[in-house]
Protein backbone atom coordinates (compact mmCIF):
# COMPACT_ATOMS: atom_id res chain seq x y z
CA UNK A 1 0.00 0.00 0.00
CA UNK A 2 2.71 2.10 0.99
CA UNK A 3 4.46 1.37 -2.27
CA UNK A 4 1.77 2.19 -4.38
CA UNK A 5 1.13 6.02 -2.35
CA UNK A 6 5.12 6.56 -3.41
CA UNK A 7 4.69 5.59 -6.70
CA UNK A 8 1.34 7.61 -7.07
CA UNK A 9 3.75 10.76 -5.92
CA UNK A 10 6.29 10.43 -8.06
CA UNK A 11 4.10 9.97 -11.46
CA UNK A 12 2.54 13.00 -10.03
CA UNK A 13 6.07 15.47 -9.24
CA UNK A 14 6.61 14.31 -12.88
CA UNK A 15 3.48 15.18 -14.22
CA UNK A 16 3.90 18.26 -12.75
CA UNK A 17 7.56 18.90 -13.35
CA UNK A 18 6.37 18.09 -17.05
CA UNK A 19 3.78 19.99 -17.14
CA UNK A 20 5.25 23.65 -18.50
CA UNK A 21 6.49 21.68 -21.63
CA UNK A 22 3.19 20.44 -22.57
CA UNK A 23 1.28 23.83 -21.85
CA UNK A 24 3.59 25.71 -24.18
CA UNK A 25 3.92 23.68 -26.58
CA UNK A 26 4.28 24.92 -29.91
CA UNK A 27 4.27 28.43 -28.69
CA UNK A 28 7.54 29.03 -27.81
CA UNK A 29 9.53 31.24 -30.19
CA UNK A 30 12.55 29.16 -31.84
CA UNK A 31 16.16 30.42 -30.22
CA UNK A 32 19.03 32.42 -31.92
CA UNK A 33 20.49 29.63 -33.06
CA UNK A 34 17.55 27.49 -34.50
CA UNK A 35 16.82 30.77 -36.22
CA UNK A 36 20.37 31.48 -37.66
CA UNK A 37 19.57 27.73 -39.52
CA UNK A 38 16.26 28.59 -41.13
CA UNK A 39 17.09 31.69 -42.29
CA UNK A 40 20.41 30.40 -43.51
CA UNK A 41 19.93 26.88 -43.89
CA UNK A 42 18.08 27.11 -47.55
CA UNK A 43 20.52 29.99 -48.61
CA UNK A 44 23.89 28.17 -47.62
CA UNK A 45 22.74 24.31 -48.33
CA UNK A 46 20.12 24.63 -51.27
CA UNK A 47 17.74 22.04 -48.77
CA UNK A 48 14.16 22.81 -48.89
CA UNK A 49 14.22 20.95 -45.60
CA UNK A 50 16.01 22.75 -42.67
CA UNK A 51 15.77 19.77 -40.59
CA UNK A 52 17.54 17.37 -43.25
CA UNK A 53 20.39 20.37 -43.54
CA UNK A 54 20.93 20.33 -39.64
CA UNK A 55 21.43 16.60 -39.44
CA UNK A 56 23.68 16.02 -42.31
CA UNK A 57 25.31 19.09 -42.35
CA UNK A 58 25.15 21.34 -39.25
CA UNK A 59 25.39 18.28 -36.84
CA UNK A 60 26.69 16.09 -39.32
CA UNK A 61 29.30 14.89 -37.09
CA UNK A 62 26.43 13.66 -34.60
CA UNK A 63 24.40 11.61 -37.38
CA UNK A 64 28.25 10.07 -37.91
CA UNK A 65 28.15 9.57 -34.18
CA UNK A 66 24.16 8.19 -34.12
CA UNK A 67 25.38 5.52 -37.25
CA UNK A 68 28.31 4.32 -35.26
CA UNK A 69 25.65 3.65 -32.12
CA UNK A 70 23.31 1.81 -34.37
CA UNK A 71 25.90 -0.15 -35.75
CA UNK A 72 27.76 -0.73 -32.52
CA UNK A 73 24.52 -2.11 -31.36
CA UNK A 74 23.65 -4.05 -34.89
CA UNK A 75 27.37 -5.76 -33.88
CA UNK A 76 26.58 -6.79 -30.52
CA UNK A 77 23.41 -8.38 -31.05
CA UNK A 78 24.55 -10.42 -33.76
CA UNK A 79 27.81 -11.36 -32.03
CA UNK A 80 25.42 -12.64 -28.75
CA UNK A 81 23.24 -14.31 -31.16
CA UNK A 82 25.50 -15.89 -33.29
CA UNK A 83 27.40 -17.60 -30.25
CA UNK A 84 24.45 -19.87 -29.75
CA UNK A 85 23.89 -20.97 -33.11
CA UNK A 86 24.25 -24.70 -34.08
CA UNK A 87 21.71 -25.95 -32.12
CA UNK A 88 18.19 -25.92 -31.53
CA UNK A 89 17.30 -25.54 -35.10
CA UNK A 90 15.07 -27.28 -36.19
CA UNK A 91 12.18 -26.95 -39.49
CA UNK A 92 9.51 -25.05 -38.97
CA UNK A 93 7.11 -28.12 -39.49
CA UNK A 94 8.95 -29.95 -36.39
CA UNK A 95 8.43 -27.02 -34.32
CA UNK A 96 4.93 -27.39 -35.06
CA UNK A 97 4.47 -23.97 -36.73
CA UNK A 98 1.48 -23.38 -38.43
CA UNK A 99 1.87 -21.70 -42.08
CA UNK A 100 1.46 -18.17 -42.79
CA UNK A 101 -2.12 -17.41 -43.88
CA UNK A 102 -2.90 -16.93 -47.94
CA UNK A 103 -3.90 -13.34 -46.85
CA UNK A 104 -0.58 -12.35 -45.59
CA UNK A 105 1.44 -13.94 -48.58
CA UNK A 106 -0.48 -12.66 -51.15
CA UNK A 107 -0.35 -8.84 -49.22
CA UNK A 108 3.23 -9.24 -49.06
CA UNK A 109 4.11 -10.07 -52.21
CA UNK A 110 1.90 -6.68 -53.21
CA UNK A 111 2.98 -4.55 -50.46
CA UNK A 112 7.17 -5.51 -49.96
CA UNK A 113 8.54 -4.05 -53.12
CA UNK A 114 6.28 -0.75 -52.59
CA UNK A 115 7.88 -0.81 -49.38
CA UNK A 116 11.08 -0.87 -50.42
CA UNK A 117 10.48 1.90 -53.00
CA UNK A 118 9.40 3.86 -50.89
CA UNK A 119 11.44 4.17 -48.23
CA UNK A 120 14.19 4.59 -51.62
CA UNK A 121 12.08 7.48 -52.02
CA UNK A 122 11.83 8.57 -48.65
CA UNK A 123 16.05 9.03 -48.66
CA UNK A 124 16.57 10.41 -52.19
CA UNK A 125 14.30 13.19 -51.07
CA UNK A 126 15.15 13.88 -47.92
CA UNK A 127 16.28 17.58 -48.46
CA UNK A 128 13.45 18.36 -50.40
CA UNK A 129 10.53 16.52 -48.12
CA UNK A 130 10.27 15.27 -44.17
CA UNK A 131 12.04 12.24 -43.63
CA UNK A 132 15.39 10.82 -44.90
CA UNK A 133 18.29 8.22 -43.84
CA UNK A 134 16.71 7.08 -41.08
CA UNK A 135 13.22 7.32 -41.88
CA UNK A 136 13.83 5.58 -45.40
CA UNK A 137 16.46 2.75 -43.76
CA UNK A 138 13.43 2.19 -41.19
CA UNK A 139 10.96 1.39 -43.86
CA UNK A 140 12.91 -0.60 -45.76
CA UNK A 141 13.55 -3.08 -42.70
CA UNK A 142 9.70 -2.96 -42.64
CA UNK A 143 9.09 -4.26 -46.31
CA UNK A 144 11.85 -7.17 -45.67
CA UNK A 145 9.93 -7.96 -42.13
CA UNK A 146 6.65 -8.59 -44.03
CA UNK A 147 8.79 -10.64 -46.07
CA UNK A 148 9.67 -12.81 -43.03
CA UNK A 149 5.96 -12.96 -41.76
CA UNK A 150 4.87 -14.23 -44.70
CA UNK A 151 7.99 -16.84 -45.46
CA UNK A 152 9.85 -17.62 -42.11
CA UNK A 153 11.92 -20.32 -44.30
CA UNK A 154 13.57 -17.44 -46.74
CA UNK A 155 16.77 -16.65 -46.11
CA UNK A 156 18.86 -13.36 -46.85
CA UNK A 157 21.49 -12.67 -48.47
CA UNK A 158 23.85 -12.12 -46.07
CA UNK A 159 26.80 -11.58 -48.22
CA UNK A 160 24.83 -8.91 -49.94
CA UNK A 161 23.64 -7.20 -46.83
CA UNK A 162 26.75 -7.32 -45.32
CA UNK A 163 28.52 -5.72 -48.69
CA UNK A 164 25.98 -2.80 -48.76
CA UNK A 165 26.76 -1.66 -44.85
CA UNK A 166 30.32 -1.84 -45.17
CA UNK A 167 30.88 -0.33 -48.42
CA UNK A 168 27.94 2.41 -47.93
CA UNK A 169 29.03 3.32 -44.37
CA UNK A 170 33.01 3.60 -45.61
CA UNK A 171 31.61 5.76 -48.12
CA UNK A 172 29.82 7.84 -46.12
CA UNK A 173 32.98 8.78 -44.05
CA UNK A 174 35.27 9.14 -47.34
CA UNK A 175 32.16 11.95 -48.40
CA UNK A 176 33.09 13.83 -45.25
CA UNK A 177 36.52 13.60 -45.64
CA UNK A 178 35.87 14.72 -49.61
CA UNK A 179 34.06 17.57 -47.77
CA UNK A 180 37.25 18.39 -46.02
CA UNK A 181 39.48 18.11 -48.94
CA UNK A 182 37.78 19.81 -51.80
CA UNK A 183 36.14 23.02 -49.69
CA UNK A 184 39.02 23.46 -47.92
CA UNK A 185 39.81 23.18 -44.13
CA UNK A 186 37.99 26.35 -43.00
CA UNK A 187 35.00 24.44 -43.82
CA UNK A 188 35.25 21.16 -42.66
CA UNK A 189 34.23 17.74 -42.39
CA UNK A 190 31.22 16.50 -43.65
CA UNK A 191 30.70 20.00 -45.53
CA UNK A 192 28.48 18.56 -48.95
CA UNK A 193 29.39 21.66 -50.87
CA UNK A 194 31.79 20.53 -52.89
CA UNK A 195 29.25 19.00 -55.20
CA UNK A 196 27.51 22.09 -56.86
CA UNK A 197 24.20 23.30 -54.98
CA UNK A 198 22.08 23.32 -57.59
CA UNK A 199 18.50 25.09 -57.77
CA UNK A 200 16.25 24.87 -54.50
CA UNK A 201 13.53 22.40 -54.56
CA UNK A 202 15.39 19.98 -57.40
CA UNK A 203 16.11 16.62 -56.75
CA UNK A 204 19.89 16.98 -57.64
CA UNK A 205 20.46 19.45 -55.55
CA UNK A 206 22.05 20.69 -52.24
CA UNK A 207 25.55 19.21 -52.91
CA UNK A 208 26.67 16.00 -51.27
CA UNK A 209 23.72 15.61 -49.05
CA UNK A 210 21.17 13.57 -51.02
CA UNK A 211 24.19 10.86 -51.49
CA UNK A 212 25.21 11.46 -47.98
CA UNK A 213 21.25 10.41 -46.74
CA UNK A 214 21.08 8.37 -49.28
CA UNK A 215 24.32 5.91 -48.14
CA UNK A 216 22.72 6.42 -44.45
CA UNK A 217 19.33 5.11 -45.67
CA UNK A 218 20.79 2.15 -47.41
CA UNK A 219 23.33 1.63 -44.03
CA UNK A 220 20.56 1.87 -41.55
CA UNK A 221 18.06 -0.74 -43.45
CA UNK A 222 20.91 -3.13 -43.80
CA UNK A 223 21.33 -3.00 -39.80
CA UNK A 224 17.71 -3.04 -38.79
CA UNK A 225 17.42 -6.05 -41.63
CA UNK A 226 20.32 -7.60 -39.81
CA UNK A 227 18.46 -7.51 -36.14
CA UNK A 228 15.58 -8.60 -37.19
CA UNK A 229 17.27 -11.66 -39.27
CA UNK A 230 19.60 -12.67 -36.58
CA UNK A 231 16.60 -12.68 -33.80
CA UNK A 232 14.87 -14.94 -36.24
CA UNK A 233 17.04 -16.85 -36.89
CA UNK A 234 17.40 -17.06 -32.78
CA UNK A 235 13.89 -17.79 -32.11
CA UNK A 236 14.08 -20.86 -34.07
CA UNK B 1 -16.83 27.65 -32.36
CA UNK B 2 -13.19 25.51 -32.11
CA UNK B 3 -10.54 27.37 -33.48
CA UNK B 4 -7.43 25.38 -35.20
CA UNK B 5 -5.55 25.12 -32.12
CA UNK B 6 -8.24 23.91 -29.51
CA UNK B 7 -9.33 21.25 -31.85
CA UNK B 8 -5.07 20.31 -32.17
CA UNK B 9 -5.71 20.41 -28.58
CA UNK B 10 -8.31 17.84 -27.97
CA UNK B 11 -6.92 15.68 -30.67
CA UNK B 12 -4.18 15.21 -29.11
CA UNK B 13 -5.55 15.35 -25.79
CA UNK B 14 -7.69 12.38 -26.65
CA UNK B 15 -4.57 10.17 -28.24
CA UNK B 16 -2.51 11.01 -25.15
CA UNK B 17 -5.52 9.55 -22.93
CA UNK B 18 -6.07 6.55 -25.33
CA UNK B 19 -2.14 6.08 -24.95
CA UNK B 20 -2.19 6.49 -21.27
CA UNK B 21 -5.26 3.65 -21.01
CA UNK B 22 -3.29 0.98 -24.20
CA UNK B 23 0.16 1.47 -21.58
CA UNK B 24 -2.02 0.96 -18.42
CA UNK B 25 -3.44 -2.18 -19.81
CA UNK B 26 -0.27 -3.55 -21.26
CA UNK B 27 1.25 -3.14 -17.96
CA UNK B 28 -1.77 -4.99 -16.11
CA UNK B 29 -2.52 -7.47 -19.04
CA UNK B 30 -2.23 -11.40 -18.18
CA UNK B 31 -0.97 -12.41 -21.17
CA UNK B 32 2.82 -11.02 -21.93
CA UNK B 33 1.36 -11.31 -26.04
CA UNK B 34 -1.05 -8.97 -25.48
CA UNK B 35 1.23 -6.66 -23.42
CA UNK B 36 3.76 -7.45 -26.17
CA UNK B 37 0.86 -5.52 -29.02
CA UNK B 38 -0.87 -2.90 -26.71
CA UNK B 39 2.96 -1.69 -26.01
CA UNK B 40 3.30 -1.66 -30.35
CA UNK B 41 -0.20 -0.19 -30.30
CA UNK B 42 0.99 3.13 -27.61
CA UNK B 43 3.79 3.73 -30.25
CA UNK B 44 1.35 3.72 -33.16
CA UNK B 45 -1.07 6.49 -31.17
CA UNK B 46 2.07 8.15 -30.41
CA UNK B 47 3.22 8.24 -34.16
CA UNK B 48 -0.33 9.73 -34.69
CA UNK B 49 0.68 12.86 -32.00
CA UNK B 50 4.20 13.13 -33.93
CA UNK B 51 1.47 13.79 -36.81
CA UNK B 52 -0.87 16.07 -35.58
CA UNK B 53 2.21 18.08 -34.34
CA UNK B 54 3.27 18.39 -37.76
CA UNK B 55 6.55 15.78 -37.73
CA UNK B 56 5.75 13.12 -40.35
CA UNK B 57 9.38 12.10 -40.42
CA UNK B 58 9.37 11.48 -36.28
CA UNK B 59 5.99 9.95 -36.97
CA UNK B 60 7.23 7.23 -39.88
CA UNK B 61 10.47 6.09 -37.76
CA UNK B 62 8.42 5.91 -34.94
CA UNK B 63 5.31 4.02 -36.40
CA UNK B 64 8.11 1.52 -37.84
CA UNK B 65 10.49 1.31 -35.54
CA UNK B 66 8.13 1.48 -32.19
CA UNK B 67 4.99 -0.11 -33.50
CA UNK B 68 6.39 -2.74 -36.20
CA UNK B 69 10.35 -3.22 -35.57
CA UNK B 70 10.08 -3.47 -31.76
CA UNK B 71 6.78 -5.51 -31.56
CA UNK B 72 8.34 -8.00 -33.52
CA UNK B 73 11.67 -8.48 -31.68
CA UNK B 74 9.37 -8.80 -28.65
CA UNK B 75 7.53 -11.61 -30.06
CA UNK B 76 10.73 -13.41 -31.44
CA UNK B 77 12.21 -13.24 -28.26
CA UNK B 78 8.63 -14.77 -26.85
CA UNK B 79 8.13 -17.49 -28.97
CA UNK B 80 11.81 -18.40 -28.19
CA UNK B 81 10.78 -18.30 -24.24
CA UNK B 82 8.24 -20.45 -24.81
CA UNK B 83 10.36 -23.16 -26.89
CA UNK B 84 12.19 -23.43 -23.58
CA UNK B 85 8.99 -23.54 -21.53
CA UNK B 86 7.87 -26.09 -23.26
CA UNK B 87 10.51 -28.20 -23.73
CA UNK B 88 11.22 -27.75 -19.49
CA UNK B 89 7.78 -28.29 -18.22
CA UNK B 90 5.55 -29.61 -20.84
CA UNK B 91 3.98 -26.53 -22.29
CA UNK B 92 2.98 -23.74 -19.90
CA UNK B 93 0.57 -21.44 -21.20
CA UNK B 94 2.33 -17.82 -22.08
Amino acid sequence: MMKKILLLAAIALLAFALWPFVRDVGLAEPGALATAYLEQGPAELGTANVVTAIVVSYRGFDTLGEVTVLFTATAGVGGLLARRKGHGKKKAAERGASDASEILKTASRLLSPLLVLFGVYIFLHGHLTPGGGFQGGVVIATAVLIGLLADPEAGLAHGVMHLVEGLSGFAYVALGAAGLWFTGVQEGFLDPRFLPLGELGRLASAGAIPVIYSLVGLKVGAELTGILDAMKEDAE
Amino acid sequence: MLDGRTTLDLVIGFLGLLMILAALWSVLAKRLLSSVLLSGGVSLLASLVFLALGAPDVAMTEAAIGSALTTMVFLYSLSRMKVECDASEDGGRS
